[in-house]
């Protein structure tokens, strides 16, 4: 998937080393990556941004005033307003703007999680299975991977969602299956080097199956570059569902989200800023602090990698 | 016997997040010319540092100090610009891993037509028909083919060849050899420690020759310095220290050597590990190896002295050294 | 080489044919078709309506008639623009939408690389914070709202560029657009060549060149260059597809005349026709980018020259 912030042609470098490397690098997935990890202060600084706006999505709209659909007939396209309990001002329908952000977080949020864990799923059981099992299956089932790669993706995406009609259900597995490219060779290239350790090989003498050895032994150690990629993609996602939903085929009315808020502030944002900016700066701040975030993990996790 | 290399109180040192490291310490040879200079050592006794340190070659975190005099020039704290003029054409240094130490994407004629081409104003043609010379000189068969080919499609060895045509190309008066038979099979290890003879005889270079294996130095070095904990800590002629060791790293390095004619029942390597850098030990930074060790060593650090005869010493026992376990 | 190039060439054969299939047999096992209308049509009309568009027949069939009419460069009629054929509509939009993108590519590339290699050059020094610092804005910020933001700023506040429309030959009008698509890519392209060119310049061959007092600019020429877009090169495939749909924003954003808008209505009209066209066709633009990159690299990297 031609990745939208680009981490994933990042990792595919990863990948590729991965390939080639002899040694796992998840054994240091404790404390000396965390070590490490708490010394970067962008991505400290951004953990403690992402769970601001967590608790702000989630907590938040029991501590305002008003609900995300509740229209105030008393105010409509009001700028911020403390008094009547309006922060960030009120849309063209009268409905509070902090509560909208708030509801459309939750959702962004939603989505991207839904779908992280959709795709890490798809990836790591396609990747094991390919990196696994090696020869013709393996080179098969990349081949497909390079095509998927190459195509427009997107344009499938729209496809998908105006075939299954605006399910959200069917959103965040659609988003999920896009993303599932990049982590499907990065298990692949950590599998191929992992198989070939001393367990796996006691395993097999003592008589598992294949598909016990994938799952109970091999999975377990990709966690290190698993977590690394699925924190990457979770950026990706919410601006593949902004994308969306600002064309008008992500999340529906009443509901909303980050990218319809925008694409309903942007027309009018010479005369309403607030509708603007409100959504805007939550997105640009989240999708930031998440790209520091993985940025962290990868220098932790791997430092030669900077 | 004119003197190519002087080097006079080197030290590299490495400044990492909260400390600094020394790599080397006291630094203190000359290098004749034409004559083979081992200089041999464990990981970590900072024998290459030191070399890298006067190629200026080191990471971006490390500082060279002290002086190793060129003739006139000091290569140590010179800006690159100004070494350039020097490196490749006056002393040039070969690395130990051939495979990596060549660029993949160029050809091999490329990269060693450029070393003429800069240092000597050839022009490309010219260069190449050297080049391809050189690579017959270093006895690389079909040569002309071989220039024309990328360093992956050469065996180790071949690369290896490669790598010593590329030094010698511009006649360097002095060869810095670091580990370069560490990555190859030992029957061409053989070969090229006679390439190395060879040619530095024929073309007059001076060379060091950076290495823990005693059996490369027995085969084509003149003079040894032994280097411990980042100081040099033995100096002498090979004999010398081959038959009559006074330090005892020496005798231990000798004596761990498995010799083809003595079957051994076991191996007698020297007992413990090599200092941490960071953690010299205090005194003489051999004494929780050293079988000899007394009360003197564990607080004063022994300089390095000179003991007559071109020898020179750091250490404080001048006792019989006889191999056998000492409590 | 040429092997390499010839034996590339032929496996895009049986790609773009999977592709072609593929994306086929999807649109049409959508639910829903370009006749669900908001009024139902008299039956006897929608079975014309289908009759004309081959739609009754089986859809094996189908599949295969289209084929055969795409081979002649006939993308079918589009079902909902009834005046048109699907060939005609894509020949309106595409020019501009190519000349849009392919342009932002371009720019966005020699930009991208520039930029990632005097960050890497000066690493840890002001250029790179600076450089990095834009590169983060340039990918964080979704395209959508970076039009936005632009449109506001240098059309409307400022003033200094149209904030939209398309007068022919006005480089003014595409200015703004051509930023937009520009700095996610150059963000991402930068970012890539900073941290090959990083890890190049840390490798023992520019080690061994340094050795021999090659210079700094002579072993950035030489010796560092070539390994080091060999990352970003294969970047190049997937950021031309991605440049390519941002453009469909960006020209919604900006009232540009390209393929966007009509790929986007067709799609929620169910114009089989017309999406299937468009599709297909950016299909094989990509797989002519992609099969380009892939030579580009070969050249690169000697050692790819035997697969």
């Amino acid at each position: 998937m031609a990745g939208i912030t680009g981490k994933d042609a990042v990792l595919t470098e990863y990948a590729r080393k991965l390939e080639t490397l002899d040694a796992p690098k998840g054994r240091s997935l404790t404390q000396d990556a965390m070590r490490r990890l708490t010394r970067n202060k962008a991505a400290v600084v951004s953990i403690g941004v992402v769970i601001f706006i967590i608790l702000f999505a989630f907590v938040g709209p029991y501590l305002i005033p008003w609900t995300y659909d509740k229209i105030d007939w008393s105010g409509i396209r009001k700028p911020p307003n403390f008094e009547a309990g309006h922060f960030a001002g009120t849309d063209q329908n009268g409905r509070d703007m902090l509560a909208r952000i708030m509801q459309g977080t939750q959702m962004s949020l939603i989505v991207a999680c839904v779908a992280t864990l959709v795709s890490v799923f798809i990836g790591v059981c396609y990747g094991a299975i390919a990196g696994y099992f090696g020869g013709k299956v393996d080179a098969v089932m990349m081949r497909f991977v390079d095509i998927m790669y190459a195509l427009p993706y997107i344009l499938f995406v729209i496809i998908l969602v105006v075939m299954f009609g605006r399910n959200p259900v069917l959103l965040f597995v659609g988003i999920g299956c896009l993303e599932w490219l990049t982590m499907a060779r990065i298990v692949r290239g950590q599998t191929l080097s992992i198989k070939e350790r001393e367990f796996v090989e006691a395993a097999k003498a003592g008589g598992a199956k294949p598909w016990t050895i994938i799952f109970r032994h091999i999975v377990p150690n990709l966690t290190g570059p698993v977590v690394i990629y699925a924190t990457l993609t979770v950026p990706e996602i919410i601006l593949t569902e902004s994308f969306l939903s600002y064309l008008g085929l992500g999340v529906q009315e009443p509901q909303t989200s980050l990218g319809t808020l925008i694409s309903f502030g942007s027309p009018v944002a010479e005369t309403l800023p607030w509708m603007l900016i409100g959504p805007a700066v939550v997105l640009v701040s989240l999708l930031l602090c998440l790209t520091y975030i993985g940025d962290g993990l990868r220098d932790a996790l791997d430092p030669k990698d900077r | 016997m004119k003197q190519v290399l002087k080097v006079e109180d080197m030290s590299v040192t490495f400044e990492l997040h909260q400390s600094e490291v020394h790599a080397v310490r006291d630094m203190n040879f000359t290098l004749a010319e034409g004559e083979t200079l081992a200089v041999v050592g464990e990981s970590g006794s900072g024998k290459s540092q030191a070399f890298l340190a006067i190629m200026g070659l080191l990471a971006k975190n490390g500082r060279a100090g002290g002086r190793a005099m060129m003739g006139d020039i000091n290569l140590i704290g010179m800006a690159p610009g100004q070494l350039d003029k020097h490196r490749g054409k006056d002393i040039a240094m070969i690395f130990q891993d051939p495979m990596t130490s060549l660029n993949p994407t160029l050809k091999v004629r490329t990269q060693l037509a450029e070393v003429l081409v800069k240092h000597r104003s050839f022009d490309q043609q010219k260069a190449t028909i050297a080049a391809i010379e050189m690579l017959e000189r270093v006895g690389i068969p079909e040569p002309a083919k071989r220039a024309n080919a990328y360093p992956h499609e050469l065996s180790g060895g071949m690369r290896q060849r490669v790598m010593i045509a590329m030094a010698l190309l511009c006649q360097p008066k002095i060869l810095i050899a670091d580990e370069p038979t560490t990555a190859l099979d030992v029957t061409v290890q053989a070969q090229m420690l006679d390439l190395f003879k060879t040619l530095t005889e024929d073309f007059g270079t001076s060379l060091v020759l950076i290495t823990h294996d005693l059996g490369v130095v027995a085969g084509v070095a003149d003079r040894m310095m032994v280097m411990y904990g980042g100081r040099a800590v033995e100096k002498g002629t090979v004999d010398d220290l081959f038959y009559d060791p006074r330090h005892p790293y020496t005798l231990g390095l000798l004596h761990s050597t498995p010799h083809i004619a003595h079957r051994a029942a076991r191996l007698d390597p020297i007992q413990g590990l090599p200092p941490s850098l960071e953690h010299l030990p205090k005194g003489c930074s051999f004494n929780p190896r050293c079988a000899f060790a007394f009360d003197r060593c564990l607080v004063e650090r022994p300089p390095l002295a000179d003991t007559g005869n071109g020898r020179e010493k750091a250490c404080f026992y001048e006792g019989p050294m006889a191999y056998g376990k000492v409590a | 080489m040429f092997g390499y190039v010839t034996r590339r060439v032929l496996s895009a054969i049986p790609i773009a044919l999977i592709a072609v299939t593929a994306c086929f047999f999807i649109l049409r096992l959508a639910p829903g078709g370009p006749f669900d209308g908001e009024r139902a049509l008299p039956p006897v009309t929608l079975a014309n309506l289908r009759a004309h568009y081959n739609l009754d027949l089986p859809l094996i069939q189908q599949y295969f008639i289209y084929v055969m009419r795409l081979l002649q460069g006939d993308f079918g009629p589009s079902m909902v623009y009834n005046d048109f054929t699907v060939a005609e509509m894509i020949w309106i939009g595409l020019p501009f939408t190519l000349m849009l993108g392919f342009s932002a590519f371009i720019i966005g590339t020699i930009v991208g690389l520039v930029a990632g290699a005097i960050s890497a050059v000066n690493q840890n020094k002001w250029p790179d914070y600076v450089l990095v610092l834009l590169v983060m804005i340039g990918l964080v910020v979704p395209n959508f709202l970076m039009a936005a933001i632009m449109q506001l700023a240098f059309g409307v506040y400022l003033d200094w560029f149209p904030a939209g429309g398309w007068q022919n030959g006005s480089l003014a009008h595409l200015v703004l657009p051509v930023t937009v698509l520009v700095l996610p890519h150059a963000g991402r392209t930068a970012r890539l060549m900073r941290g090959s060119m990083i890890e190049v310049l840390g490798t023992n061959y520019v080690r061994t060149a340094r050795s021999k007092g090659l210079g700094q600019r002579l072993i950035l020429a030489r010796h560092a260059i070539k390994p080091a877009l060999l990352p970003v090169v294969s970047y190049l495939g997937p950021g031309l597809s991605y440049l390519l749909t941002g453009s469909l924003v960006v020209e919604q954003v900006f009232a540009l005349p390209g393929i966007g808008k009509y790929f986007i209505s067709a799609a929620l009209n169910r114009d089989y026709g017309l999406v299937l066209g468009t599709t297909i066709l950016y299909m094989f633009i990509i797989l002519a980018v992609n099969l380009l990159v892939d030579i580009i690299y070969a050249w690169l990297d000697p050692k790819v020259r035997y697969r």
